[in-house]
């Protein structure tokens, strides 16, 4: 019976694994193999596809907006949040369910919704085609669920942290600083992965809001896909390569995200 | 926990509120606009009042798009909860099996969403893909690109592939937080284990199940380029959901007055069936 149990997990991931898996399959191999045989491993293993990307800079740089976006809006979006959090989880204050329900409309809203309107202001302030434009609006949908993980943890830390603090001659900011965001570090840490993982999957905003400049890399993808014929191996290669940042991540927080769960409401 | 009242907390909140403003507001009222009014560019306006909202709602191109929008909802939440919640209760609780799972099947969150539509273009291609190739192999007639069924089918395979391992995780959490007590008093009185599930398991698993019901819902129902991706809504119509059919009539026939009504009928459907969710969660919430 205990070994039974084993069963459905590892089906459930190998299901998962092979798409991944073909891509990978599909990246190692030459375009003519691909055109004209099936095959379940690359026959002519070949690493040309990569090449092409790490030599080529409008591949390179592709990945570069990416990252510099994505971090961009996750220090933007726990930095904004943190206080605002702590309101949430301690005072009591005009509007404030209101107002929590307000940013989780904005969680809500379809990004096709917003995709002509944001093109047109981001424009009219001249910002355009810039990684603060592609940063800014996904605070859109980040920052609500930065406040709304990150509420659930500060309420599980008990109020007399607070107070003990202050009789200790704490100032408020020493106090959450110096104590208050060492305590729930692993709330924090679950909230960047979740603002990293939003930012860098969202592609609709980012390729409206970007032309040259800041084009991420996912555009880039789509828009090689159109226009020089269909190189799958070369598209494969790209898309095999989106996958590591996020494997890089998920490493990092892989104990916080089983404990750092139970813990707080997300 | 009691909140004491400080109006002063404010404070704290307004760089979020502005942020957000910044980005929600604005844009929110461009699209009221474009909904009342008509436009022939150079930022010349004349007012329609209802006429788009009308027109919307009447046609029978969005009623369709409705109908199977809702549809591919269901269907994915009925697929995706019970099958998340099997896979975290049949998890390890401890060892170098956890972090393996949660490694594993986190990596399907963590691609871009257009690369996911790729991926699945290229392993559902019925000639080279591995999933087409080997379903012909099998005997069966498959080509997504060409047969709505086939089409459905892969749309909804990608879906359960990408986002189940979402379910999984809240349902791991919550299954987490169960003290060992419950357990060993179930055990004391001989319950089996459908009784345990039923009686512990899933009552202390509501919280998150809830968050994670709300979570696939707006996602699912906000679907774009996954399936723009993969199939590009077609064959025909088949597959395109909402957002696409949006996204066709705002950019790509630049019907600007019709597409902002929709996407006013489409974020008031959102909210509604949020606000039903959060107003249950939150008197959940309240009396536990």
């Amino acid at each position: 019976m205990k070994k039974a149990k084993w069963v459905v997990p590892t089906i459930y991931i190998i299901f998962l694994m092979l798409p991944i898996y073909w891509l990978l399959n599909m990246s190692f191999k030459t375009t003519t193999e691909i055109i004209n045989t099936y095959t379940l491993w690359p026959q002519e293993f070949t690493l040309d596809n990569y090449k092409k990307i790490f030599t080529d800079s409008t591949w390179y740089t592709g990945y570069l907006n990416s990252i510099y976006y994505v971090v961009m809006n996750t220090v933007i979006s726990v930095a904004a949040a943190l206080p605002a959090a702590y309101a949430f989880s301690r005072y009591k204050f005009l509007g404030d369910k209101h107002l929590f329900f307000w940013l989780l409309t904005n969680r809500m809203a379809p990004p096709a919704v917003f995709a002509l309107p944001f093109f047109q202001f981001y424009s009219s302030v001249n910002l355009f085609d810039t990684h603060v434009a592609v940063a800014l609006s996904h605070c859109l949908f980040n920052i609500p669920l930065a406040v709304w993980i990150l509420e659930g943890f500060m309420s599980s830390v008990p109020k007399e942290l607070d107070e003990t603090a202050y009789v200790d001659g704490y100032s408020f900011w020493r106090f959450f600083f110096k104590i208050f965001i060492p305590t729930i570090t692993a709330g924090i840490g679950i909230t960047m992965f979740f603002c990293f993982m939003f930012s860098w999957v969202e592609l609709l905003l980012a390729k409206t809001l970007t032309a040259v400049a800041a084009k991420p890399i996912a555009a880039t993808m789509t828009r090689t896909a159109s226009t020089s014929g269909y190189e799958l191996g070369l598209l494969a290669a790209a898309g095999s390569l989106t996958i590591i940042p996020g494997a890089i991540v998920i490493y990092f927080v892989r104990n916080y995200i089983a404990k750092g769960f139970a813990l707080g409401r997300v | 926990m009691n909140k004491t009242v400080n109006q002063k907390a404010w404070f704290f909140v307004i760089p979020v509120f502005v942020l957000v403003a910044f980005n929600a507001i604005i844009p929110l009222m461009t699209v009221v606009n474009y909904a009342f009014q008509e436009t022939f560019g150079n930022n010349v306006f004349m007012w329609e009042g209802t006429r788009w909202f009308k027109q919307i709602m009447l046609s029978e191109r969005f009623h369709a798009s409705l109908g199977r929008q809702f549809l591919f909802t269901f269907i994915i939440l009925f697929i995706q909860i019970p099958l998340g919640i099997a896979i975290a209760l049949t998890m390890p609780k401890e060892g170098v099996g956890v972090p393996v799972c949660l490694v594993l099947m986190s990596m399907p969150l963590l691609i871009p969403w257009n690369v996911v539509g790729a991926m699945w273009n290229i392993f559902a291609l019925p000639d080279i893909g591995f999933l087409g190739h080997s379903l012909n192999a099998l005997g069966f007639d498959y080509n997504f690109t060409q047969q709505i069924g086939d089409a459905w089918f892969t749309t909804i395979l990608m879906d359960v592939w990408h986002w189940t391992s979402l379910v999984v995780l809240l349902s791991y959490a919550g299954l987490r937080s169960i003290q060992p007590a419950y357990y060993q008093a179930a055990e004391i009185d001989g319950a089996s284990r459908w009784a345990i599930f039923t009686k512990i398991e899933l009552p202390k698993m509501k919280k998150v199940l809830t968050i994670a019901i709300l979570l696939r819902f707006m996602d699912s129902f906000m679907i774009y380029t996954e399936p723009f991706v993969l199939t590009g809504g077609g064959p025909g119509n088949a597959t395109a959901f909402l957002s696409i059919d949006l996204v066709k009539m705002a950019l790509g026939q630049f019907d600007l007055g019709p597409a902002a009504a929709m996407s006013l009928i489409y974020f008031f459907i959102v909210l509604l069936v949020c606000w039903v969710f959060y107003t249950l969660m939150m008197r959940n919430e309240e009396k536990s």
